[in-house]
């Protein structure tokens, strides 16, 4: 992994507490033999006053895929078999989600705040208009959280964060090997009693490099040309191996 | 090893993939089939997107079969006469599967037409296979020399050939239909055919079953090269990453099931390749029959 720091600075906001970020990288290339990536989310608040009496300091770090709309279907018995019934669309919903918290998500955070910024799973998630004839779309939004959750797509890390003397504070972020390219925007907030006190966003950026890359973009830009080489290398193998083999025998 | 695939976007094992290709690659050698009717669902089973299963695995039959070919060309027992025949009943209906395919796509519920599809074709030409094979074995165990029916009301059609290579002289006509339903099925199924072909080839046309196997892969190869490019124009859904690794495997899977088959009766032959096909027709039963532990599925927009 490259250890390619990036320190950003932000004007203090009114709260007189701002975060200063560094990642251990800004960037993910997925080469071909890319197994998923570990990123190290860590920083400092920077005041211009001592530390405000009352309630800790809490940090909450957030990681988002692109998001695309998504089909979800369910399936019913209809005449002795299972078949897909019901489908409703999720206007919105990352490919990839991480919540670290430095406490429990319900805690160091409040649900209007929630609301406002969409830090947890459900929040990020956006359904609306599911079809008249469905009563129980939420359950669909459940379906998706459970599924991707399942594929360590979906994350929420609580108590994952650690805060040292309400200043520094670090966490490591899991990426799975099934990850689609894209900007990953990164979120870091700080909040106290369960209000956002401030915030800071940031970017990764995951990309395909090198042979994944050239392929990738000659299938889009030049589709016959792709295919006619895919059936190139399936016909020079199959002689090859046809040849090979009559070579063995003799 | 694990290796990220760059079209369907996932990372798998490699080797994993390579013992697939080559286990199907035997298969297809063995019996002249692609092989896709059971990789595909293998393929969906380790997580690759159905889309992009469907159409690399078109893409390495091309591969298999090719390397199938070769080997049967060698022991002249592919009727390249035939082939071409069939091959161009087989370009036509696979041109028609596709626009029948988007059509059932635009009224939703393709997957399960697919699959209906599927557990039928698989289930009765499994089954005839069977039993036919079992009266065959038994005949031959009992000292019965087995006849073939020669004359039928197919040898009453017109525009004759002589198939030298199979021994027949019949009508174009009844090929050119076999090689048209598979063209259409093997584009709605997303497989070469030769699952439908082989037996089509033995029990309709009356083709020597040691000649079907070459011939079946022949026009498998252009079949399947006509599929990938269409998959590649339309959908960009070929992974050449995937299907190099599943073709490494499968083309030296051919070759040693080619070497097998050889060794093999006819009836022995057929029998187990109804034992696999109804093995497959079962479990797409039975997952269409048993309720699923998870009875949601994500899916894109727009894709089934």
């Amino acid at each position: 992994m490259r250890w390619l720091a990036l320190f950003l600075f932000v004007a203090l906001p009114a709260w007189g507490e701002s975060v200063v970020l560094g990642l251990s990288q800004n960037e993910i290339a997925i080469t071909t033999s890319f197994d998923g990536s570990e990123i190290l989310v860590f920083g400092a608040v920077k005041r211009e006053v001592p530390v405000p009496d009352g309630p800790e300091l809490e940090v909450i770090i957030t990681v988002a895929g692109p998001s695309v709309p998504v089909m979800v279907r369910r399936k019913d018995k209809r005449v002795g078999i299972w078949v897909n019934t019901d489908a409703v669309e999720v206007d919105r919903a990352p490919s990839f989600y991480a919540v670290a918290t430095s406490g429990l998500l319900r805690d160091v955070l409040r649900d209007t705040e929630d609301l406002r910024y969409q830090i947890s799973v459900p929040r990020a998630i956006r359904s609306v208009g599911a079809p008249m004839s469905i009563t129980d779309a939420p359950a669909f939004t459940e379906a998706l959280i459970r599924i991707r959750s399942e594929a360590s797509l979906y994350q929420l890390r609580e108590n994952q964060v650690a805060v040292d003397e309400q200043t520094l504070f670090r966490a490591r972020i899991e990426l799975p090997a099934a990850l689609t390219e894209g900007a990953y925007a990164t979120r870091i907030f700080l909040t106290r009693d369960g209000q956002v006190v401030s915030s800071y966003e940031t970017s990764i950026d995951v990309r395909k490099v090198g042979l994944e890359r050239w392929l990738f973009s000659l299938s889009r830009q030049q589709p016959i040309i792709y295919g006619l080489m895919s059936l190139a290398i399936a016909i020079f193998a199959g002689w090859g191996a046809s040849a090979a083999f009559s070579l063995l025998r003799n | 090893m694990q290796i990220y695939l760059p079209i369907a976007e996932v990372s798998v094992n490699a080797y994993l993939l390579l013992g697939l290709g080559g286990l199907v690659g035997i298969l297809s050698g063995m019996f002249g089939v692609g092989g896709g009717f059971l990789m595909t669902p293998l393929l969906f089973f380790i997580g690759i997107p159905p889309a992009v299963a469907v159409a690399t695995e078109a893409n390495q039959i091309v591969a298999s079969s090719f390397s199938g070919v070769l080997a049967h060309l060698k022991r002249k027992t592919v009727d390249l006469r035939m082939g071409c025949v069939l091959l161009v009943g087989g370009l036509i209906g696979a041109a028609l599967g596709v626009v029948v395919f988007n059509y059932l796509k635009a009224l939703g519920q393709v997957d399960l037409l697919v699959k209906l599809c599927y557990v039928l074709f698989l289930g009765v030409i499994g089954g005839l296979m069977f039993i036919e094979s079992l009266n065959a074995i038994r005949n031959t165990k009992k000292g019965k020399v087995p006849t073939r029916k020669k004359h039928n009301w197919i040898h009453k059609l017109p525009f004759k050939m002589r198939f030298r290579v199979s021994g027949l002289y019949i009508s174009v006509i009844p090929p050119v239909l076999v090689g048209l339903c598979v063209g259409v099925l093997a584009a709605i199924m997303g497989v070469g055919g030769g699952f439908i072909m082989v037996p089509a080839m033995i029990y309709l046309l009356g083709m020597p079953t040691k000649v079907v196997v070459g011939t079946s892969l022949f026009q498998i190869i252009f079949v399947t090269a006509f599929t990938t490019m269409l998959h590649a124009t339309t959908n960009f859904t070929v992974d050449v990453v995937l299907a190099v690794l599943l073709l490494v495997g499968g083309v030296i899977g051919a070759q040693i099931g080619t070497r097998i088959g050889v060794k093999m009766k006819a009836e022995q032959l057929r029998i187990l390749l109804a034992i696999m096909v109804l093995a497959v027709c079962g479990k797409l039963a039975f997952d269409l029959l048993v309720m699923p532990s998870e009875l949601f599925s994500v899916g894109a927009v727009g894709g089934h």
